[in-house]
C-alpha cells in the first residue's frame, strides 16, 4: 500500500519545481521522450510517484538521471506542466539527500577546482596557440581573484558540501 | 555594429578552440564586435550544475551576468547549454524580484550586484535576426555545394515559451542559416532530438548516451547528409567523439566552423584537423 504524502508537492515547489499537481497523467512525455525509448525511465510515472509525494522511492531512483533535460516533453505537455524544471527540483532533493553518481560528482568538483566543468591541457594549450589565440582562455583561469570570487559564491551556497 | 560580451563557456575554448576562433572570425567578417567577457567561469551546466544545486547555479549565473552588465553590453554564446543557462537564469531572476534579492546578497559578498539589464543571445539567432542573411551571402567567397544535416540540439529553441525564436517542432532558422552559404540542408527523421549528452547522461549513462547518438547518425546517414552542422560544443563533442567509438564518419562542423569555410578561411585557422572524425573538405 503506498501512502501519499501530499507536503512533498509543496517541498518541490519550494525548490523551483513548479506544479506538478497540474499533471493529468495523459503520458504525452513518455510518448516524446528519447530517453525512454532506450531505458526504464517513465516521464509520467515519474510525475505520478512526484504527486503521491513518493520521495524515498524518487531519491533512490537510477531513472531520476536519465532525462537529458531535452524539453521535448515541456513543448508537448497540453497542461504546461513544467516537467524538466520539476525533475532540477526533484534532482536537487535527491542529492540533498545524499544521493550523487561518483561521475556526476567529479563534474562538480572539476567546476569547484577550475571554474569550468572541464580542465585545461597542454594539448588544448598548444591548439590555442597555432590558433593565435592565447593559451589560457581569460576566464577565471587566468585571474585567481576571479576564481577566489567564484569559490565564495560556491561556499555560500553550499556546493562545497555537495562535492564533500 | 553590434556589439557583445563574448562568453566563452568551457567546451568550446577548452575542448574545441578552433570553434572559438571560427567565432571570432566570422563575427569580424559580418560586422559583429566581441570584447571577450573576462573573468567569466562556467555558465554553469544546466543539466548538472542546476541539477545539483539550483541555489548554486543562479548564483554563478548570475555573476556571469553582472560581468557583462558592468560592460554594459548583452552576452553572446555560442553553445547551447551556455545559451540555455544563462537565458534560464536570466529570465528568472528578472521576473522574480525576491530571488534577485537573495542572489544579490550572495554576490554583495564579493562587491558585486545584479541589476536584471543582461540579454542573452545565441550567436547564430544574432547573426539570423540582427544581421540577416543577405550580409551572409555577401560574405560568400566560396558557396559550399555540401548536403548537411542541420543539428539544432534541444536549447538552442526550448523551451520555446521563454525564446520564442521558432517554431520547436519544425524550425527553419538554422536550416536557413546553412542554405544561406549554398549547402543544403536534407530532411530527415527525428531531426530534433537530444544528441545523448545533456543533463548529466553522457557522464553517468555513457551507453545510453551514446545509443541517442547512433540513432541520429543513422537518421543523418539515410539523409544522405555529408556533414553534421551544429550550434552547440557539447552536441559537437558527442557527435565529434562518439563517431570515434560507433564507427561512422560523418564531419562534425560548428556553424560558425561552416561559415569559416564558405568565407574562404584557411581550414587551419578553424581548427578542423583537431577534430576526432577527419574532416575533408
Amino acid at each position: 500500500m503506498v501512502t501519499p504524502n501530499p507536503e512533498f508537492t509543496k517541498e518541490i515547489e519550494s525548490r523551483g519545481g513548479g506544479q506538478v499537481l497540474m499533471c493529468f497523467q495523459c503520458g504525452t512525455c513518455t510518448a516524446s521522450c528519447p530517453s525512454g525509448k532506450q531505458t526504464s525511465f517513465r516521464t509520467r510515472k515519474l510525475m505520478r510517484m512526484a504527486q503521491l509525494g513518493l520521495k524515498d522511492d524518487i531519491v533512490n531512483s537510477e531513472e531520476l538521471w536519465q532525462c537529458t533535460t531535452c524539453y521535448s516533453c515541456v513543448e508537448r505537455c497540453p497542461r504546461e506542466v513544467p516537467i524538466v524544471d520539476i525533475i532540477i527540483a526533484l534532482r536537487n532533493i535527491a542529492v540533498d539527500n545524499g544521493h550523487m553518481y561518483d561521475e556526476h560528482k567529479k563534474v562538480a568538483t572539476a567546476l569547484s577546482k577550475y571554474g569550468h566543468t572541464v580542465s585545461i591541457n597542454d594539448n588544448v594549450k598548444a591548439q590555442r596557440k597555432d590558433l593565435g589565440l592565447p593559451e589560457v582562455p581569460p576566464t577565471v583561469l587566468a585571474n585567481d581573484k576571479a576564481k577566489a570570487d567564484l569559490d565564495k559564491i560556491l561556499k555560500a551556497t553550499g556546493f562545497d558540501k555537495i562535492i564533500g | 555594429m553590434a556589439k557583445y560580451a563574448f562568453f566563452l563557456g568551457c567546451i568550446a575554448p577548452l575542448r574545441y578552440p578552433g570553434v572559438e576562433k571560427s567565432t571570432r572570425d566570422v563575427c569580424t567578417k559580418l560586422g559583429i564586435e566581441l570584447v571577450d567577457l573576462k573573468d567569466a567561469s562556467c555558465c554553469p551546466a544546466p543539466g548538472v550544475i542546476r541539477a545539483f544545486s539550483k541555489e548554486t547555479w543562479i548564483a554563478a549565473a548570475a555573476r556571469n551576468l553582472a560581468l557583462a552588465e558592468k560592460e554594459g553590453l548583452d552576452i553572446l554564446t555560442i553553445c547551447n547549454g551556455c545559451y540555455g543557462s544563462l537565458f534560464d537564469a536570466a529570465h528568472e531572476l528578472h521576473e522574480d524580484p525576491e530571488l534577485l534579492a537573495r542572489v544579490n546578497k550572495i554576490l554583495a559578498e564579493i562587491g558585486m550586484e545584479y541589476k536584471g539589464t543582461t540579454k542573452v543571445r545565441h550567436f547564430a539567432e544574432v547573426i539570423y535576426r540582427d544581421i540577416g542573411l543577405e550580409k551572409v551571402k555577401e560574405a560568400v567567397t566560396k558557396p559550399l555545394d555540401y548536403q548537411v544535416a542541420a543539428f539544432y540540439g534541444c536549447h538552442f529553441l526550448k523551451p520555446s515559451k521563454i525564446k520564442s525564436l521558432d517554431d520547436p517542432e519544425n524550425p527553419r532558422m538554422l536550416d536557413d542559416l546553412i542554405e544561406a552559404v549554398g549547402a543544403k540542408s536534407m530532411p530527415r527523421r527525428q531531426k530534433l532530438m537530444c544528441c545523448g549528452a545533456g543533463g548529466g547522461l553522457r557522464s553517468a549513462f555513457g551507453e545510453t548516451a551514446m545509443k541517442f547518438t547512433k540513432e541520429n547518425l543513422d537518421n543523418i546517414k539515410e539523409s544522405g547528409a555529408q556533414y553534421i552542422i551544429d550550434v552547440c560544443p557539447f552536441c559537437h563533442l558527442q557527435f565529434d567523439q562518439g563517431q570515434k567509438e560507433l564507427g561512422y564518419s560523418i564531419p562534425v562542423l560548428h556553424l560558425a566552423q561552416l561559415y569559416g569555410v564558405a568565407m574562404g578561411m584557411d581550414a587551419k585557422d578553424l581548427g578542423l584537423s583537431a577534430h576526432a572524425t577527419p574532416v575533408k573538405l
